[in-house]
Order: structure tokens, then sequence, then C-alpha cells
């Protein structure tokens, strides 16, 4: 007796690679979407109780990073400004505009501004900035354009391999450390070259071991 | 019946038939077929399943609140960092082996008597596995990364994992051991699943078996592919019967814990695991056989043969337990005379008593004819077996870890109640899967007992 219709043969044969196929796809999605905006935030504008623009402030203006992230070349955290640092200006400037509202409020009160973070690493890596900038790593290598970010998103993935692939080739991405906080800096031509030599000179270590980050 | 042939010189007593006198090619398809096809509800069945599945969800209660938690409510902590869970793995995987070695190597070896208990056999394999498995999964703290253990690729994280790792060892032969037994398994049971699918009256069940016996017409080319295909898996088992075992004792003899790291240690574990392996299928056939009258096919001879097997790789056991006493006293070492004297007279002794009357004092007995064909008896020592070499593990995993070098480091473990539950969660896991194959497939080869019987009246 006859259970299956003779085409059936043709179906579980066509299974056999659909399923190879399914595979490979389903594997491609996830890469896909590991890397995908939707989960690592990578060029996704943060919403922020005010819509501070690094691209007005720092371009446009010529402030300098350090004005208001002040703790970036001596400790792991770059800081952000308190109120009294954009009060400098804001007290004179733009003094009664409405986007500013909650600046006042917060000058007011003494309650800090509740800014959304936009770069963040997980609790278990150690990450600190001076190292980076005495070692000639500049903000917009990890930062991306911020002059040119009206709002600010983050520039990079922030994964795993991304730190390492700097980890483990500095030469590429080392610069003068006069020009850590250029933010129009271009790398040269002959970057690999200019590379080596700043990795000698500032004597960077290429530090690939799980303890580097993982403490 | 070359095997017979030269037990009956030997042993000079009428031997016990390896298979039923009286049955003929459909006889035997009937009687292993209607367990499976057969109508009537069993109530047996039905309470041991309803148990059994209470206990998968008792499983599943621990394993949520495990990720809720994580591992802090396992009884583990510095500085005995395994506990339950790798103590249970050892066990798990352990059992699967004697699977394995009735399926490739007693295949390879032609020894025939296997027929009768190779499936089920391997069944037991992939279940223990799958129990085995669950094991490092859940005690990685974050199972859910556990993809991090393959080099996968695209990886976002721009590293391998760790080769001198032991863990990433199991990895792969726990992984390749689970794949190799299923498909092997699986290969097998085609022509059977073709046998249902003949017998069987239900459209649905006809569909089902139809599906998965994959279009078998038992042709003479079916069965040349089917010979050479079941040949080469044999192959690909074989090394894995000692191999897998061998790399779990390496995830101990890597570390310089005393307890840990004599050189016995491989062939220790392979034989171990072949022992408990040996007890467990004891365990399982010999209420196989009387609730599903199936005393003609697992015949006294196998249970003899079972318990032989366990004779001989418990004396292997009972060899590691006094080599290692020995190299103890010999190499004069401080801390490995320690490990002896505390395993013996430390807070733990009494796993010890209990590990040396299960594994070596009580098994004894399998000396004695008498012995190895009471039913009763040999199903008593199969359960003190498998208790003891549980025990064992415990013994190597905890009682080695609990006072390393230094007595300011030292600590008790006390399991917790977390820890029961999941060790007797997967007890229910195994059972409830097991009971499962015996509703839903022939826990006995039809086809090879039916070439059994050919090769017997061929003889006669």
């Amino acid at each position: 007796m006859q259970i299956f219709h003779p085409s059936t043969n043709t179906i579980s044969r066509l299974s056999i690679y659909c399923g190879v196929v399914f595979v490979g796809l389903l594997s491609y999605v996830f890469y896909e979407v590991g890397q995908s905006p939707y989960y690592t935030e990578q060029n996704i504008p943060q919403v922020q109780p005010v819509p501070f623009s690094h691209r007005h402030h720092v371009s446009q203006l010529g402030i300098d990073c350090r004005y208001c992230h002040t703790s970036v070349e001596t400790s792991s955290f770059a800081g952000l400004p308190s109120t009294q640092t954009c009060m400098t200006c804001h007290s004179q400037i733009w003094t009664n505009a409405p986007i500013l509202a909650p600046v006042r409020e917060s000058y007011e009160t003494g309650q800090s501004i509740a800014w959304t973070r936009v770069n963040a690493l997980p609790q278990f890596v150690y990450f600190d900035h001076s190292i980076h900038i005495d070692k000639g790593i500049g903000c917009t290598t990890c930062h991306g354009d911020v002059g040119d970010m009206a709002i600010t998103w983050r520039a990079t993935t922030l994964q795993m391999a991304w730190c390492l692939d700097c980890h483990r080739h500095p030469e590429e991405y080392v610069r003068p450390r006069n020009q850590v906080f250029n933010v129009n800096y271009k790398p040269p031509k002959d970057q690999i070259r200019l590379g080596r030599k700043f990795v000698r000179e500032y004597k960077i270590n290429s530090l690939t071991s799980c303890e580097t980050c993982h403490r | 019946m070359a095997l017979q042939g030269t037990q009956k010189t030997v042993e000079a007593e009428p031997a016990i038939p390896l298979l039923p006198d009286g049955y003929s090619y459909a006889t035997v398809s009937d009687k292993i077929s209607s367990i499976v096809l057969g109508q009537r509800r069993r109530f047996g069945w039905f309470a041991g399943f309803a148990v059994s599945f209470l206990l998968v969800m008792l499983l599943f209660y621990a394993i949520g609140y495990l990720m809720l938690k994580g591992v802090g409510i396992w009884g583990i902590n510095i500085p005995v960092a395994w506990g339950f869970a790798i103590t249970s793995f050892v066990w798990w995987i352990g059992i699967g082996h004697a699977g394995t070695l009735i399926s490739a190597i007693l295949l390879l070896l032609h020894q025939r008597w296997r027929t009768s208990i190779n499936r089920f056999a391997e069944a037991m394999t992939i279940f223990a596995v799958a129990c085995a498995a669950l094991f490092p999964l859940l005690h990685m703290g974050r199972p859910w990364l556990f993809y991090w253990l393959f080099p996968y690729y695209p990886n976002y994280m721009g590293v391998w994992p760790q080769f001198r790792s032991p863990l990433v060892w199991d990895v792969f032969a726990v992984s390749t051991y689970f794949a190799v037994s299923l498909i092997f398994w699986y290969v097998g049971l085609i022509p059977d699943l073709a046998t249902l699918r003949d017998r069987a009256r239900s459209r649905f069940k006809q569909i089902v078996y139809g599906m998965m016996s994959l279009g078998w017409r038992g042709s003479a080319i079916h069965w040349s592919r089917y010979e050479m295909a079941s040949l080469l898996l044999a192959g690909l088992a074989t090394p894995l019967v000692v191999s897998v075992h061998t790399i779990v004792s390496f995830d101990f003899t890597i570390a310089i814990v005393p307890g840990w790291r004599t050189t016995i240690f491989p062939p220790y574990f392979v034989a171990g695991a072949i022992y408990s392996g040996f007890a467990m299928v004891l365990t399982l056939a010999i209420p196989l056989r009387k609730f599903y009258h199936l005393e003609e096919f697992i015949t006294l001879k196998h249970l003899d043969n079972c318990a032989k097997v366990m004779l001989g790789t418990g004396l292997i056991v009972a060899y590691g337990y006094m080599m290692e006493t020995f190299m103890a006293m010999y190499s004069g070492d401080i801390f490995e005379k320690y490990m002896i004297h505390n395993r013996e007279l430390g807070p733990y002794w009494f796993i010890y008593v209990i590990v040396l009357l299960c594994n070596v004092v009580l098994p004894q007995s399998l000396w004695s004819r008498r012995v190895r064909r009471s039913v009763p008896a040999l199903f008593a020592l199969s359960l003190i077996i498998n208790l003891g070499m549980w025990t064992e593990r415990f013994m190597i995993v905890v009682v080695s870890l609990h006072r390393d070098f230094q007595p300011s480091s030292w600590g008790l473990f006390i399991p917790t109640r977390w820890d029961w539950a999941v060790l007797v969660g997967t007890l229910g896991l195994f059972a409830a899967l097991f009971y499962l194959f015996v509703r839903y497939l022939p826990a006995i080869s039809i086809f090879e007992t039916r070439r059994e019987l050919a090769e017997e009246k061929k003889e006669a």
C-alpha cells in the first residue's frame, strides 16, 4: 500500500538542500542583526533632554573637548560637564531660549540634567580614557566625527572585535600627541610608517591579554 | 555460534540460548513491534512516565531559578567551585559509554549477544549524553552564551576560544560523541521504522513512521548500503569509547590539585565509564524485560555477559583506587599523602567508604555464577554500582578540592536543595526520555533479531 505520493521523493530530497540553506541563512541573519544599529546603537542619534549640538559648539564655536570633558586626560572617565559649565556662557547668551529651560531649571534646583548615555561599555570592561589620550589616540578615532554631529550618536559598534582591532594594530590609528584633540584631523597617507614611529616613541604596548580589560 | 561453542567447553554447563525457540521471522516482528503498535493502555507506563515528567518539571523549575539567580544558588564556592554539576556531568557521560561499546566495539568484534541489548543501550547513551551536556552549560553561569565555546565565525569579539582549556575540549568531545551516537542510533532504527510503518494500522502512525523511515523499502541495495554505513559509523564510534572519557579526565589532570593529577586517570576514567554504563544497562534491561515480557530476548545469558564486563572494568577501577593510594605513598609528596589521608579520615570519610563498598567490595560477588544469573541480585548490584560511581566522581571532584595546599583556604561543600533538584531532575529527564523511547520506538532491534534467527537456523 502506498502511503506517500511519488512527489514526496522530490520534496524529501529538496528538504535536505533547504535545510542546509536554512541553517546558512539563519546564521547570516544572526550575524547581520548582531552588527546592526538596532543591536549596537551605532549611528543612532540619542534623544536628550536638551538637544545639545556638538557640531555647533565644537566646529562652529571652536570649543575644545576638554572645556567640558575635563577629566579626560587624568581619569578613566572623560567626565560630563556640570550645569555650571553650561551656564558660564548661557548665563550671558540665549538666556531665555525655551530649549535651554532644563539647563536653567537644573541650575536653580541643583538637580543634574539626566543626559542619555551614548557610549557605554559593560560593567565587566575596564576602560581608561587617560591612557588612550596619553598614547596618541584621538577623540575622533573612537567617537567619530563629533564635530559634525547635531545630535550625538555612537560612532562605532563598541564590540570587542573593534577594541581588539586597534589593540592588535595600534600603528593604524595612532596620531601625534598634539593632534589628539583635533576634531578635523585626517590620517596622513603614510599613516603606517608614521604610526610605527609613534608606537615606538610613545612606547605603545599592544595589550591583548584578557585581564587588560576584564580585570 | 563460535562464541557459544567456546563457552560451552569452558563452562561445561548447558548454555542459555541467546534467542527463544519456536519463533519465526513474523513472530519476532510481532512480539517486538506490538510493544509500540499495541493498543493496550499500560497503567504502569503512564504512572512511571507521570512521575518522571514531574521530575522534568522540577528540573525546568530549578534551571529557571538558576538562570534568574546564577550559580550561587548551588553550594559551590571557593575552594569547591565544582560541585554536583561536574560530578553529575562525569557520571552521566560515563554511563553513555556502555551503549557505544555495545553498539560499536561489540559489532566490530562480531559479538552476537549484543543484538538484543544494543538498541536500548544506544538510546541510553543518547539520553545520558543529553543529561550530561546540561551540566557544564548550567555551570557556566551565563548558559545563553554557550556558543562562545565554539570557534564560530563571524565573531564580534575578535577572539578564538581558549584551545588550551579543557572546557573547550569537552565541547568538542561531547558534541562529537552526541552527534555520532545519534546518527548511529538513527541509522540502525531505519529498517525497524519501516517495519513499524508497514505494520501500523492508523493513518497517522503510517505517515509518522513513514517519514522517519526515509523511504526504506528493504531492497538489496538498501541493505548493502546500510551494512556499509553501519560499519563506517561503528568505526567512527569506536575511538569515541576511549576518547571522550579520556578528555573528561583531562579536565582534572591539567590542574595540579592533589587527587586530580595521577597519570592513571584516562584509563581509570574510561574503565569507570564502562563500569557504570553497564550497571545502567542492567538497571534498564531488568525492568524492561520484566514488564514487557521480553525474557526470551534479553536472556540470563545477556545479563551474565553484562555482569562479566562489570566485573572486569570494576577490577580496573579498583586498581585505579589502589594506584592512587600507592602513588601518594610512593611519591612521598606531602600534599598527595595528605589528600589520601583526608579522603580516608577527613570530613568526607563516608564518601570513601561508600565508594569502596559499592565499587570494589560488593561487586566481587559477581565472581559467582549464581549471582550473575540471579536477576534480583544483579538489579541490586547495578543500582549499587550506579550509586558508587556517582559517589566516586563526587570524591574526585569535591573531596580533592575542598582541602588543597593551604589550610587557610580549606572549606566544605554542602549541597543545597537546588543541587539536588537539578540532579534528581536529570534523572527524571533520562527516565522520561526512556519511557517515550520504549513506547514509540522498538526497544529491541527487530531486523537484527530476525537475522540472528536466520543464522541460528542455518547452523542448526
